[in-house]
């Protein structure tokens, strides 16, 4: 192996003096602690590399040793409900209270290993050779490293074997054996091949009436999710790995708080997937490098996620990934380039930001896999804008290359008004692709309510500014008549309490149904409207006040609660016509 | 071990807070050393950054009286650390952990390295245990919990010190229990007239003794800032994590310790992000308050009750949005609360605990406790809203339910908001809350269920 002598360190950078070959982004040992690090610049004789760890006591001289190989993280069946640091070493397995230096547990799983394939079979890269079924788990197809194809010459029968142990030989072409093992390396910076991309079709359903309703995600999309400090991301964020109907969840806590990845943790066991009935944490992969962890390592980890996720996606499953947050992550790059010397684009940041937030983003795909399966990547990256400002670097940058904008707002959120997307400043352009997909599941007006939804709203936030000026007395009855259909809309559709056990998750035959009575109302009290009947008296409907509350009071399990709805509904707008005509 | 080595006359070049030196020993990164000049008196530094031939070493104290010719270096061989034994409490420190109350040095028990490490997530524990704080706009509508940080964002002239040391003396836990907090004071860059007067307020209530104060007074150098509060938590979490108590941090003022790493850094060249603060900023405070919380099968925890007075009243401004985004929620101070008489200033609408819901309702506080608040935040909202209508359109273009909610406004501000220097269990501030519901219609109640508003609200 080559090696190097630390020349100048600062911070987490290191100039180093190469004796031999090192190669951009490959892995590196620093010291005695052995502190993992990667190269990251390299000049003639000279490399520079960030360590991802705690330098104090580097000094120069000290031995730098390259590895050979670019910085890899192990992909297997142990990752599942498991924690890990940036660089994918688990969290769980150490006994230490505190995040050590050097430390390092790598805990090696046994596993039910069935095996797939016959002795002198043709095989080629990414082909699915086995399974794996824990007792308590999700079963896990084993895959053959993407870069491989041979003729299997030994096989290993039905059993429990070590995730590092050799199953499976393979003989290539040119005659060179391979030993695969159910777990196998992967660098984190490439992403993993795959047969092709496919255009997205369905949506990656998140059980959050404002998503699904008004700015619906692909499966395969990408969606960002900016705001201030306090209007409920990170709430928001874990409503989706909770009830978003994704067969894997990737959580990447950047740079974010301790206590809420030991939440995360905490809860996730005791919560059940709607679907499967099983433990959410079993479908869970928790990447968590907190604030004050080292800087570089939160870089590197949100790329660890992508390769993650894309690693179950190869076994044919459809992955979501929730980074929290990519301000977290750009600044450790803005850190690490300052230390560097570069020169800074805009707010500090380096030129090159854009670049790699498109090399993220970009990750997020449905594809038919090197196995012929289906699969995808959905990507939801949250950004902490300071100061709530959206026409900053990371936002704008991230804009470009998202497809979904879910900005969040901060009147609504001191409002205690949640989830507090705001209706008008967000977007998704997934629309269309997925109005056929609600048409052939049962809700063929899902576009139409869409539009005349946001239509409503629009016109609220209008009228809203007119009545601050005239006071609402004086608007005309149609427009008051707006300004109720918008409350009902935000109150009984768009608001969705995320400690609700009742409301925490909505299934799209709960939301179809719910618009359709909002709709029914509407279309109901614009007739009355025609016929003479004032606003005050619509506001007075018993209806209005249970349309509000239809989330709360309408649980999954008891659909024929709309039913009556529906009927009261009708029968209320017949006793206000006889009440209207018999008073006239 | 302590090596003691020490060189003379190896020093090149003296700039701002930065001594650049020959590297003629082999030392590491972040290695402390003391820099003594021609008066004698030893300043402390550390080594930030190294090559083959010099080294930079970041003085924390003044460098006033310096010469490199003359500057002898010693090196201590290891980073900082803090050496700490039971026999803190009740002492006086200054910035950088050097006894400054005129007694005897602490024996040690144990010696700690100052940046402190990281918890492992899997370690920590839910902070979940609710702190009466006697003050009724967070107990009720804002509660802290054991284990969390939550600054006050305050400004210049308000009184947020006085609120710091109420909350010290009066925190308890729920069931009569005595909460015998240990208090770490830790005072950034303060004018001396305030430290003084927290030691005095602590020994008036005879909590002196169970207090460690750090003073950075306003006339120290502005880089041992960046050291005092690591010096703190370093005894605090001595004091939780190795002795077992509860220990309450009060940080004061956080806005003096971001100032002098604003001062730090450009005097270190380095790029500047927004307002002239460093990139890192972020990172750094997060260093600072990420070492609050619980860990699993450990008896003590660790709170934090940083202030920062926001620049211009501005919480857009980089420091409390920073901070904000890292602690679990924020109490705002209002100046016109203040200017009206109402003590606490309490702003309650930007006002947030990310951990509220962990901590209360039934099993923790009171089965209603999540109701009213609910309640009380959406009247008050509504409040607000329509008093910005009632100064447009007039008292007289109001509907009669939009001028109950006036009523409701002021009510919530001189009956829950004002408590006038009074202590309040969180019992009599429940009551208080749905004494003034009671100016509501019952139908405006919707955060309500009928059962509460039948027992709580609607008038027998």
């Amino acid at each position: 192996m080559s090696k190097a002598l630390i020349k100048w360190i600062s911070g987490p950078v290191l100039r180093a003096q190469a004796q031999g070959v090192f190669f951009i982004n490959e892995a590196v040992r620093v010291g005695e602690q052995n502190l993992l690090g990667e190269v990251i610049r390299i000049q003639e004789q000279e490399i520079v590399a960030q360590v991802y760890e705690d330098t104090s006591g580097l000094r120069p001289g000290v031995t730098v040793e390259g590895s050979g190989l670019p910085l890899a993280v192990r992909l297997g069946p142990g990752l599942l409900g498991n924690i890990f640091d940036g660089l994918l070493r688990p969290l769980s397995g150490t006994r230490s209270r505190f995040v050590e230096p050097g430390m390092y547990a790598s805990v090696v799983g046994t596993f039910p290993f069935t095996p797939e394939i016959k002795n002198g079979e043709h095989v080629h890269g990414g082909m699915v050779f086995g399974s794996v079924q824990p007792v308590d788990g999700k079963t896990q197809r084993c895959l053959l490293p993407p870069n491989l194809e041979g003729e299997v010459i030994d096989i290993v029968t039905a059993g429990d074997y070590a995730e590092d142990k050799t199953l499976c030989t393979v003989r290539a072409s040119d005659g060179s054996t391979h030993e695969v093992a159910m777990s196998h390396l992967w660098p984190v910076r490439a992403p993993r091949p795959i047969a092709e991309r496919l255009p997205v079709s369905g949506p990656m359903l998140t059980g959050q009436r404002i998503l699904d309703g008004l700015f619906p995600v692909a499966r395969g999309g990408k969606a960002a999710l900016p705001g201030g400090f306090g209007t409920g991301k990170t709430v928001l964020q874990e409503t989706l790995a909770k009830w978003c109907d994704a067969d894997i969840i990737v959580y990447v806590g950047c740079g974010e708080r301790g206590n809420e990845m030991s939440g995360v943790l905490h809860e996730f066991p005791r919560l059940e997937d709607p679907r499967s009935g099983r433990p959410l944490m079993e479908r869970t992969v928790i990447i968590a490098n907190v604030s004050n962890m080292p800087v570089a390592a939160r870089e590197a980890s949100i790329y660890t996620g992508v390769t993650v996720a894309e690693y179950f996606r190869d076994q044919g499953m459809h992955v979501a990934l929730m980074a929290d947050s990519t301000s977290r992550w750009a600044e450790a790059l803005r850190e690490v380039s300052g230390r560097l010397g570069e020169l800074p684009a805009e707010a500090g940041y380096p030129a090159y930001l854009s670049s790699r937030l498109a090399d993220f983003y970009e990750r997020a795909a449905r594809v038919r896999t090197l196995a012929g399966d289906e699969g995808s990547v959905t990507l939801i990256g949250a950004i902490s804008p300071p100061g709530g400002d959206f026409s900053e670097p990371v936002t704008t940058h991230t804009k470009r290359y998202v497809r979904c904008f879910w900005a969040l707002d901060r009147n609504r959120a001191n409002a205690r008004f949640y989830p507090a997307i705001h209706p008008l400043q967000s977007y998704s352009e997934d629309v269309p692709a997925l109005a056929s997909w609600w048409q052939a599941n049962g809700n063929p007006q899902w576009l139409a309510a869409r539009g005349q939804f946001l239509t409503l709203l629009e016109q609220h936030a209008h009228l809203e500014r007119m009545a601050r000026i005239v006071g609402k007395e004086a608007l005309p009855p149609r427009q008051q008549l707006i300004l109720l259909c918008a409350d009902l809309v935000n109150e009984g559709f768009l608001r969705q309490s995320a400690i609700s056990p009742v409301d925490r998750y909505c299934s799209p035959q709960r939301q179809m149904a719910m618009m359709r009575l909002l709709r029914r109302f509407m279309e109901l009290a614009e007739k009355a409207l025609n016929e003479g009947i004032g606003v005050d008296r619509l506001i007075q409907l018993p209806i209005a006040r249970r349309l509000q509350r239809m989330g709360e009071d309408v649980p999954e399990d008891r659909p024929q609660l709309f039913e009556e709805l529906g009927a009261q509904l009708e029968s209320d707008f017949v006793s206000l016509k006889g009440a209207v005509s018999r008073a006239s | 071990m302590r090596a003691d080595l020490s060189v003379t006359g190896a020093a090149t070049r003296i700039e701002g807070p930065l001594l650049f030196l020959r590297r003629t020993l082999n030392v590491g990164l972040n290695e402390a050393v003391e820099v003594i000049g021609g008066d004698g008196r030893p300043r402390l530094g550390r080594i930030s950054a190294l090559d083959e031939e010099f080294m930079v070493i970041q003085v924390l104290e003044s460098t006033q009286g310096l010469s490199p010719s003359t500057a002898r270096v010693r090196f201590f061989g290891e980073p900082l650390h803090f050496a700490l034994g039971p026999e803190v409490l009740g002492r006086i420190f200054n910035g950088v952990g050097q006894v400054i109350d005129g007694g005897p040095p602490v024996a040690a028990e144990r010696r700690l390295r100052i940046e402190g490490l990281a918890v492992n997530p899997v370690a920590r524990a839910d902070p979940r245990d609710f702190i009466e704080t006697g003050i009724s706009t967070i107990d009720v509508m804002n509660s802290l919990v054991r284990g969390q940080k939550l600054p006050i964002f305050s400004g210049g002239g308000l009184p947020h010190d006085r609120i710091a040391v109420e909350i010290a003396q009066n925190a308890r836990l729920r069931g009569g229990a005595e909460l015998t907090f240990a208090i770490v004071f830790v005072g950034i860059g303060v004018p001396h007239d305030t430290a003084e007067s927290f030691r005095r307020a602590m020994e008036s209530s005879g909590a002196l003794e169970r207090t460690v104060m750090f003073l950075n007074l306003a006339s120290d150098s502005s880089v041992q800032r960046l050291l005092t509060p690591r010096f703190a938590l370093t005894a605090a979490e001595y004091l939780a994590f190795f002795v077992g108590k509860h220990v309450l941090v009060v940080m004061t003022d956080m806005t003096n310790y971001s100032e002098a790493l604003r001062e730090v850094s450009a005097s270190h060249g380095e790029v500047p992000s927004r307002k002239g603060y460093p990139g890192y900023m972020y990172s750094d405070l997060a260093s600072i308050y990420e070492r609050a919380g619980c860990i699993t099968d450990m008896q003590g925890t660790l709170t934090q009750l940083p202030i920062l007075t926001m620049p211009a009243d501005d919480i857009s401004h980089p420091i409390p949005d920073l901070t904000g985004y890292i602690t679990e929620g924020q109490i705002v101070l209002d100046r016109d609360l203040d200017r009206r008489g109402i003590y606490p200033p309490v702003r309650v609408l930007p006002s947030l605990s990310r951990l509220m819901k962990d901590g209360t309702g039934e099993g923790y506080t009171h089965g209603d406790h999540p109701a009213l608040a609910s309640q009380l935040y959406a009247a008050y909202a509504r409040a607000v809203q329509v008093r910005v209508l009632a100064s447009v359109v007039g008292m007289e273009g109001l509907p009669d339910v939009d001028r109950k909610y006036l009523a409701f406004g002021d009510l919530f501000e001189e009956k829950l908001v004002q408590q006038a220097g009074a202590r309040r269990t969180l019992e009599q501030s429940m009551e208080v809350g749905w004494e003034i519901l009671k100016a509501l219609p019952v139908s405006e109640l919707s955060r309500l269920s009928d059962a509460q508003i039948d027992k709580y609200v609607r008038e027998a």
